[in-house]
């Protein structure tokens, strides 16, 4: 088994809300590894927290709490110009490809800026070279490099964003719901591009999403989040075909698939009522409002993370 | 029988400032009483202005509706005065959007929002309008109604605002509800809820429902016909069970294989449609999915028309439909 590249350790993020004595918990204790070459997927609905773990692993946001261990060095110690060395061996694919380029650069200038900033590549006829070799490691052709983002498609443009992060030269890449804002047959493109430069450049992705069907395709572990807490972490395989945690469970009867005469068979829990606000947590298990198998217990104890088999750890007493 | 809605050789256009676009180019559909009809397709296929088009909701001067006909109940609404118009929105054809947030006002409270058309449209009394108001609130399943009536859309989850926005579509007793993406904003577990309480509505009550979707998970799920729109048409048509087993147009058989599905064996690679969404000012001549089609042959510069190919019910707008029939099974 490879080394581990990625630690998250009890991260903890609150944030304090104008108006509110007690802070919003986006993020309660989470932990998790990633090792190198991987991909761990990071599923859940808005508001689990599933995001702000992502930006905590970056330090986009500095955590309450926890650490991040990253190659070996916890950055949640680190102060700026460190930080900074550390930040380009891990790299960030945004969900929306229209609102984090910009939008009066040219990809060309996109791409180079970065090399330049940092000093990857000093020497201009060489940045240039290495332009058009990121243009065409994502699929992209060299008068690509030319146009200004609004004059590409959506699937274009998260190319142009994988490239951006791919300059750097990174080791892991937080992919924040990269394909769930372009359509249904530009997403596989996507995913398929991702797959082929993780193998060829040997990269690992912590991969955050809502679409449990993307995810399960392209992780290799998978993480799932609610209310602030990872529920239930295993292989792929494990988490698709026995689920231990009963909101696991939901979310995947919740999927419809493509098939009519399959869907008039399956069976399906519909979850009662809503996520409850992370403002005010319910006690114990914070899924016991909405869980079909709740019992009197689990509005007292908060259930702990614990192996239930080997590499397959749930946060339910029941389970 | 007649149909409820038949939409019939439907053209709207827009003029933008990189050219014309025909963002609805010919388009013929229907939908018989109580039934689930689908339009499915991606950003800018045109099924959001279809039933735009239906309500004349088109915003001018940019957006035209050229030709066509909309016949409601036997009546052509392409004919009809704004006044006689405003008659049927809500009363007759009610819609839903993707986006609660942005379709409910965020200055009335649920109740006024749910009593006005009541009032207008119905004639009731402030009273009786109060009592309706309660009960669709109840038959939504948000709890409580009585007190949520003195509320603003802020107090409301966005669960809650989509089944307030289903509430007030209802409000009027409409025979067709046109519901635009009505989930596509929600989480999974929200989703599931919204989607089996419209349906449930839609049986209870005999309601016609058209969804527009770019999900082929929903439509599988709850419509009885699909529509499958590409740059302006229809480009396959068949009863739902039919399509996702027997797909006879390429862009169907690609949007099917290209997501991936949890039913399904894992699969090392996906097999994405290639190439980019149609530019819909510069449309290839023909058929418009040829440039990014497998089964692309000479004849394709002549736009195929959609028409019946074998089975009862399915049509489909491709010269290779015949092919794609034996690779199925094959």
């Amino acid at each position: 088994m490879s080394e581990v590249l990625l630690e998250v350790d009890n991260l903890v993020k609150h944030f304090h809300v104008r108006g509110h004595a007690t802070p919003v918990r986006a993020v309660d204790g989470v932990s998790f590894t990633v090792r190198r070459g991987e991909t761990l997927g990071l599923v859940g609905e808005s508001g689990c927290g599933k995001t702000t773990t992502g930006r905590c692993i970056l330090q986009l946001e500095r955590p309450t709490s926890g650490r991040v261990v990253f190659e070996g060095v916890d950055l949640t110690t680190l102060a700026h110009d460190a930080l900074r060395a550390v930040r380009r061996r891990v790299q960030v694919i945004f969900q929306d490809p229209y609102s984090s380029l910009n939008p009066r650069m040219t990809v060309g200038q996109i791409l180079a800026e970065p090399l330049e900033v940092h000093g990857i590549v000093r020497e201009k006829a060489a940045r240039a070279a290495r332009v058009q070799e990121l243009l065409a490691q994502v699929g992209l052709l060299p008068q690509h490099g030319r146009r200004y983002p609004h004059q590409l498609s959506g699937g274009q443009r998260q190319r142009v964003g994988i490239a951006r992060a791919l300059a750097m030269e990174p080791s892991l890449i937080v992919c924040d719901e990269p394909v769930s804002a372009l359509d249904v047959s530009i997403q596989a493109q996507i995913i398929n591009l991702l797959e082929d430069l993780q193998k060829r450049l040997g990269l690992t992705y912590l991969f955050i999403a809502h679409d449990l069907s993307v995810v399960r395709h392209i992780s290799d572990r998978v993480a799932v989040m609610y209310l602030g807490k990872v529920v239930e972490i295993t292989d792929r395989q494990r988490l698709y075909e026995e689920p231990l945690h009963p909101y696991t469970r939901a979310l995947l009867s919740a999927v419809p698939i493509p098939d009519p005469a399959l869907e008039a068979r399956r069976e399906r829990t519909v979850l009662r009522g809503e996520v409850p606000s992370p403002l005010n947590p319910p006690s114990g298990c914070v899924f016991h409002p909405r869980c079909p198998i709740a019992v009197d217990r689990c509005a007292a104890a908060v259930p702990q993370l614990r192996e239930i088999r080997a590499g397959h750890l749930t946060a339910c007493d029941l389970a | 029988m007649a149909s409820l809605l038949e939409v019939r050789e439907l053209r709207t256009t827009f003029q933008t400032a990189a050219g014309l676009v025909r963002a609805v180019d010919g388009v013929s559909w229907s939908i018989e009483p109580g039934e689930t009809v689908a339009l499915v397709g991606e950003s800018g296929c045109g099924k959001s202005v279809s039933a735009l088009s239906v309500m004349r909701l088109v915003s001018e001067p940019a957006g035209r509706i050229e030709s066509g006909e909309i016949l409601y109940k036997g009546r052509d609404l392409l004919r009809l005065s704004e006044e006689e118009m405003r008659d049927v929105r809500g009363r007759e054809i009610a819609m839903v959007f993707q986006e609660p947030m942005t379709s409910l006002n965020p200055v009335l409270s649920i109740g006024r929002q749910l009593t006005e058309g009541l009032e207008i449209h119905m004639g009731m009394e402030p009273a009786a309008a109060q009592a309706r108001a309660i009960e669709l609130l109840g038959m939504v399943g948000i709890s409580d109604p009585q007190r949520r009536l003195a509320q603003y859309p802020h107090h409301f989850s966005g669960g809650m605002r989509q089944r307030m926005m289903i509430a007030i579509a209802l409000a009027c007793n409409p025979s067709l509800i046109l519901a635009d993406e009505p989930t596509t904003a929600l989480d999974v577990t929200i989703q599931a809820q919204i989607l089996e309480l419209m349906r449930d509505l839609s049986r209870r009550l005999g309601v016609a429902m058209l969804i527009i979707t770019h999900n082929l998970g929903v439509v599988a799920r709850y419509a009885d016909r699909v529509n499958v729109m590409y740059a302006g048409r229809i480009i396959e048509r068949a009863p739902a069970g039919e399509l996702y087993a027997n797909p006879r147009h390429p862009y169907t058989l690609g949007l099917l294989r290209s997501v991936p599905r949890l039913d399904e064996p894992m699969r090392a690679r996906l097999d994405p449609i290639e190439g980019q969404p149609p530019d819909l000012t510069r449309l290839p001549p023909g058929c418009s999915f040829a440039p990014r089609c497998a089964y692309r042959v000479e004849r394709c510069s002549v736009s195929p028309v959609l028409e019946a190919c074998g089975e009862a019910m399915h049509m489909s707008a491709c010269w290779q439909s015949g092919l794609l029939a034996k690779k199925v099974a094959a």
